[in-house]
């Protein structure tokens, strides 16, 4: 006997909308299904009416906890277009912000985590701790959430010595706080016993299904765009990819405490290593006909922007896949054959961003499986073409 | 005399319950930082609920989308009387970048009565909890 189980989209484990049918059989699932679109926007259609500077604006609200992400790797893929290069100490600046943003939004996860693990001061302590992170990017930016960082051709602001002198204190604080949560991820056995081999996603299923992220680095993938694809500043920095063998949760969480302080090295190189000189230089108001691809590691995993432009002041398409489009299908294999109380834990660990993910309406058809990616608009203009020759019957009967 | 002291009980531990009709993160991740220790608003009584029916106060965030447009009006049918509804961000008052798109209805207030308004973008946790303390006063 098999039930299905709705879940969301409004529901405790997930603070997104997105709903999740799981098939369970007892305790057991044997079947999953993700339903969206409770969150789709609309963002792609409304960045080809905006300008190239006002899209850094919308770029930046995709997400609100890789902001920065999405707003560097818009403006890396119009620099490209544009032909123009920042200055050095603008790149350094943008970058630093990149790896603290990773670090805030590195240690908002752990806290999930050990919130879905049923480990409440886990929670607290690590939320504690972002709050240091969230102030040095307060100090930096003027904001705590969205930045604002970046411009076309470089960064808004500049920082000064004592800003740096913060930076680097915070980080010490940081490093020592997060080696203790190492301790307590590695150790703490209620807390293993509750992560260990749950979620299990093995080598070749995180290949073949193209996971991103710390999920497929923890399955034993070192995929980071930072180390194949250096991009700006990456190829100049000492780090190391972080990878772990367990291919469960616990891996997860090790894995990305590992990137917490390869994070702290990096930020301090950064700053340490800050070279003078101006921190943007002028970008030209229309970009050339063209196409630009660019690749940036987000804390989630590789996220990709693709913009095509037409020789105007604003772009006639702007593509964006998030890390966590690209973790679905894994996560639907981590699903399977677990039980129905692990369903927020494993869901968490991918670090879903479904504000991220949202943007394109994807149409499966049953007959042939073919796959087709349509906006609303043309979904809207198929439908009543469908409409216009269909007679209108008078007793139509729902069928469900 | 019932009343002043359901008004009392009331205004001494709000029950909240975190909506998002499809934000971007930014006011939800301020909504849970309001509640850790920096902040921590659960010394005030002040508890995040996982369901409707435990809530007193909805605090909403993002614009509304078309596809969740229904299932906010359920929830908010869900809400026991009295329920009060605090739209955060800029978004949730009025659509903020979003506004033209095509799959968004606009502000909250298209959907169900605001009682609140929190602006900003995000909202930063002091704002929210100053909004929440300013809807308390209301009462």
């Amino acid at each position: 006997m098999s039930f299905q189980i709705p879940i969301g989209p409004q529901h405790p484990a997930l603070k997104e909308p997105i709903s999740l049918r799981m098939t369970v059989d007892g305790e057991v699932i044997t079947d999953a299904d993700i339903r969206l679109g409770y969150n789709h926007r609309g963002l792609e259609k409304l960045a080809e009416e905006k300008t190239w500077v006002q899209n850094i604006y919308l770029t930046e609200r995709i997400c609100g906890i890789c902001s920065h992400s999405h707003a560097t790797c818009y403006v890396q893929a119009v620099e490209k277009l544009m032909e123009i290069m920042p200055p050095r100490r603008g790149l350094y600046i943008r970058y630093l912000v990149s790896e603290l943003e990773r670090v805030h939004s590195h240690l908002l996860w752990l806290g999930v985590a050990g919130h879905e693990a049923g480990f409440d001061s886990f929670f607290m302590y690590t939320w504690r701790d972002r709050e240091i992170v969230m102030d040095l990017l307060e100090m930096i930016s003027g904001n705590r959430v969205h930045y604002a960082m970046n411009t076309i051709g470089g960064v808004r602001r500049d920082i000064d010595e004592g800003q740096k002198a913060k930076i680097l204190e915070g980080v010490v604080t940081l490093r020592k706080r997060s080696e203790y949560y190492f301790g307590i991820g590695a150790n703490e056995p209620s807390f293993v016993a509750r992560i260990a081999g749950v979620g299990m996603l093995t080598k070749q299923q995180a290949i073949d299904l193209c996971a991103v992220g710390p999920v497929a680095r923890a399955s034993g993938v070192a995929r980071d765009v930072r180390k194949e694809d250096p991009y700006a500043v990456y190829d100049e920095l000492d780090f190391n990819v972080c990878t772990s063998d367990s291919c469960d949760v616990l891996g997860r969480v090790v894995v990305r405490v590992m990137e917490l302080l390869q994070s702290y090295n990096m930020i301090e190189q950064m700053v340490k290593g800050l070279p003078d000189g101006d921190i943007v230089v002028k970008a030209p108001r229309k970009a050339k006909p063209g196409e630009a691809l660019s690749r940036y590691e987000a804390p989630r995993g590789e996220n990709v922007h693709y913009i095509k432009s037409n020789g105007t002041d604003k772009p006639e398409r702007l593509k964006v896949r998030a890390p966590t489009l690209g973790n679905y299908p894994a996560t639907m294999v981590m699903l399977k054959k677990g039980f129905i109380a692990d369903i927020p834990l494993i869901f968490a660990a991918i670090d879903p961003c479904i504000c991220c993910a949202e943007r394109a309406v994807t149409l499966i058809s049953a007959r042939s499986g073919e796959e087709s990616v349509v906006t609303m608009s043309d979904l809207r203009r198929q439908a009543l073409d469908r409409s216009k020759n269909t007679p209108v019957k008078g007793k139509s009967v729902w069928p469900f | 005399m019932l009343n002043k002291l359901a008004r009392w009980s009331r205004i001494k531990s709000p029950w909240i319950l975190h909506l998002n009709s499809g934000a971007c993160n930014a006011c939800d991740i301020e909504i849970v930082a309001a509640l850790t220790p920096r902040f921590d608003v659960e010394r005030f009584g002040i508890l995040l609920k996982a369901t409707p029916r435990h809530a007193d106060v909805i605090i909403a965030t993002g614009p509304v989308t078309r596809q969740i447009k229904d299932r906010i009006i359920r929830i908010y049918e869900q809400t026991p009387d009295p329920k009060f509804v605090i739209a955060v961000g800029a978004c949730a008052m009025a659509g903020c970048v979003y506004r033209g798109a095509y799959n968004i209805m606009g502000g909250l207030d298209q959907v169900i009565p605001v009682d609140m308004y929190v602006p900003g973008c995000p909202a930063r946790p002091d704002a929210i909890i100053d909004g929440v303390v300013k809807l308390l006063g209301k009462l």
